[in-house]
């Protein structure tokens, strides 16, 4: 990192509206409070599991999109790390903010909707509020995204192969036969049979797996340092869900990149991750290694995402769901935002989980998993209540 | 892609026919009487109308006349009246009485007045309209937005033949700032030639410009909102792009559509506007023709317009195909 000393920086992609008072204020209140949490937690080391250099920095993150309801706070102080050669999932319900957030990584949201503060660096450079000018040269070439839905995410007019050359040919002064090469390789790479015939096809002439495959080749041709990868296997079926998994892992170790994995599946997060970020609400609420979120989980959202995973041994139990929906965007609940979904919220003295918003903390005190949530006697009732039903 | 066009050729041709048969039967076979119709209903004297019958072979059984008729397309035939043998080259489509013409030397007389006119008036909807429409696209929401679609919603709903009068009237007689209509050949002077058109296309492209600007503008937003769109501004490609490229390949599908059906329709007569600027072309042939009763004529310019409109469809589907790949599967 080349500016270590530097606080989380607030930019606003709208520059010099009016719009942007609102973040001024939260800045000046921040600065009256001190180091901000993610601040404090980044000097405690938490907020890296790993410890290694990062790659990509998000710090304090804020999305917000103005509508004529009112505003939808998307994503809410969210601060994550990850190094190269290293995979964050990020895991939550539809709403929760996981692909918004990404989404701001690449640069994707319309400025003239969405306001974004916080910080996100990139090998240590900031990339909230850089030109447009300057985003493009980074999207597509340093980062570079997977999207869910290859069907739709490919272009159905032009072949496979010119979408993936054309990807590479953004980024490099080459001639187009050098990046017909480029991509052929790419198709090899991704393990697309006979590139040469598949180069000249349509994405409709591909099959579901082959389409992923393509996707893959296209984010990775310009040897990107991180991927994002937005619920890459979602649109799959089971078996080509694992090749695509296995691709991208063996990839990774190829090109060393870092990769943010977006999803709702938490069978990918065990096989694929190193680091899991649970988000609810655009909050993050659990963070730390896969090891630690998956085998010693600190909060009531990620049990009941444990609970409602089906497993073979509890075949004739019934799946225990979340109860409840997310919460709507606009009008967050007041205090911790799952608390009206909570079963174990009247385990907590008071009306906490209602009135007070709890911090991101270390579960044990100190170390690099934490957890939002105000129970006391988390690691028991897990042991005691949550993990037998997991089974 | 070669079997795909060979199919649509096919399927255009039989159409054709059908036309053909179909004008034929119109009126021909139908309860009408075309000598009576061409004879008048006034001075009508027995002895003419019997002439009439005699020439136009409109005494021999139904299927010889057809056959006649489509030979004459063919290969050409020749008409008698008093007397007098009159010659119709293939494609022979009848011969005009009134005009003493065969229909064929007509039609071709009028058609390149109406197909420059309509060159002119696609070239402006298709470049001017559809790169109006994605601009709107690509503001949409915004007060320039607004403006754009609100301006071609108040020019589009004012009558056509009002705004070309109006036009007329104002702009090139009575304030003398457009140059008339009018029509000089191609090759004979292109200069005069396009000063002619220049009014007329002027008038009837920017009218239409607003039309195809809706239209475009819808298909575009729908375009730009697409997944893949998303992609390739995640490839990092400029906006530009991203919009006269990725989007607009596929934005233009539904826009062709409407494209071809339209150019078919004002080739066939773009009646107001060849009325209006005075530009003898077909739609100004058809009107003439239907006043007059002068039927071999009439059937000619439906043939016509129906040939055309089958081509412009048989384009249509080349020009998707081309487009969209998916089209060359089926």
């Amino acid at each position: 990192m080349s500016t270590p000393a530097n606080e989380p920086g607030t930019a606003d992609t709208l520059g010099k509206d009016g719009l942007n008072t609102m973040s001024g204020a939260d800045a000046a209140a921040q600065a009256k409070r001190g180091p901000s949490i993610a601040t404090r937690e980044r000097r405690q080391g938490s907020l890296n599991p790993s410890g290694e250099t990062p790659y990509l920095e998000v710090t304090d993150l804020t999305v917000k999109f103005p509508t004529a309801d009112g505003v939808v706070s998307a994503v809410n102080g969210l601060s994550y790390a990850v190094p190269l050669g290293r995979t964050l999932a990020i895991v939550g319900e539809s709403g929760s903010g996981k692909s918004v957030s990404s989404m701001a990584v690449m640069g994707l949201h319309d400025r003239k909707r969405t306001r974004i503060t916080g910080s996100i660096k990139l090998g240590g450079d900031e990339i909230v509020g850089l030109a447009e000018n300057d985003l493009m040269k980074i999207r597509g070439d340093a980062v570079s995204m997977v999207f869910q839905d290859p069907q739709s995410s490919l272009h159905p007019l032009y072949t496979v192969g010119s979408q993936i050359a054309e990807a590479y040919l953004v980024h490099h002064k080459v001639s187009k036969d050098v990046a017909k090469k480029r991509a052929l390789e790419m198709l090899d790479l991704v393990g697309i049979p006979n590139p040469i015939r598949r180069f000249k096809q349509y994405p409709h002439e591909f099959s579901g797996g082959m389409r992923q495959r393509a996707m893959i080749a296209m984010g990775l041709v310009n040897d990107p340092k991180l991927v994002i990868a937005d619920e890459p296997t979602t649109a799959l079926d089971v078996t080509v869900q694992a090749q695509i998994l296995d691709l991208l892992n063996n990839l990774q170790k190829e090109f060393g990149s870092a990769i943010v994995l977006i999803t709702h599946d938490l069978g990918v997060v065990a096989e694929m991750a190193d680091d899991v970020l649970v988000m609810y609400a655009g909050r993050c609420v659990e963070y730390g290694t896969a090891q630690d979120v998956l085998a010693q989980p600190r909060m009531p959202y990620t049990w009941g995402l444990l609970e409602s995973i089906p497993t073979v041994s509890a075949a004739s139990e019934r799946l225990r769901p979340i109860k409840g929906l997310p919460p709507s965007l606009l009008n967050l609940p007041s205090g911790c935002s799952f608390n009206p979904r909570c079963p174990y919220k009247d385990r907590v003295k008071g009306e906490r989980c209602t009135t007070d918003l709890p911090e991101l903390l270390p579960v044990d005190g100190a170390g690099a998993h934490t957890s939002r949530c105000h129970l006391h006697d988390k690691a028991s009732i897990y042991e005691a209540e949550v993990a037998p039903r997991l089974g | 892609m070669l079997y795909f066009v060979a199919r649509r050729l096919v399927s255009a041709l039989s159409v054709v026919l059908v036309t053909l048969i179909a004008t034929f039967a119109l009126f021909f076979v139908a309860p009408t009487d075309p000598a009576a119709a061409i004879c008048g209903e006034r001075n009508c004297t027995q002895e003419r109308y019997n002439e009439i019958k005699e020439n136009l072979h409109l005494d021999r059984p139904k299927v010889q006349q057809f056959a006649e008729y489509t030979a004459g397309i063919f290969a050409g035939r020749t008409f008698e009246t008093a007397g007098v043998v009159q010659k119709c080259d293939a494609p022979c489509l009848g011969f005009s009485f009134k005009n003493d013409r065969p229909v064929t030397d007509m039609l071709k007389e009028r058609l390149p007045v109406t197909v420059s006119l309509v060159a002119g008036y696609a070239v402006l909807v298709l470049t001017i309209g559809v790169f109006v429409g994605s601009m709107a696209a690509k503001r949409r929401g915004t007060t320039g937005d607004r403006i754009l679609m609100g301006s071609t919603l108040i020019v589009s709903s004012v009558p056509y033949y009002i705004v070309a009068l109006m036009i007329s009237l104002y702009l090139t007689i009575l304030y003398p700032i457009l140059p008339r209509g009018g029509y000089t050949p191609l090759s004979d002077n292109p200069g005069k030639w396009f000063v002619g058109f220049l009014t007329p296309w002027l008038v009837i492209g920017i009218y239409n410009c607003t039309q195809y600007a809706r239209y475009s503008r819808g298909s575009m937003v729908e375009a730009l909102s697409e997944d893949y769109i998303r992609t390739a501004r995640a490839k990092g490609l400029s906006d530009r792009k991203v919009t006269y490229k990725h989007a607009l390949r596929s934005g233009l599908i539904p826009v062709i559509t409407i494209f071809g059906l339209d150019i078919a329709g004002s080739l066939a007569g773009a009646i107001f506007t060849e009325r209006i600027f005075d530009l003898p072309g077909l739609g100004n042939l058809v009107l003439d023709s239907l006043q007059s009763y002068d039927l071999p004529v009439i059937m000619g310019t439906v043939l016509i317009a129906s040939v055309i409109l089958v081509a412009m469809n048989f384009l249509v589907d080349v020009a998707y195909s081309l487009i969209d790949p998916r089209v060359r599967l089926s």
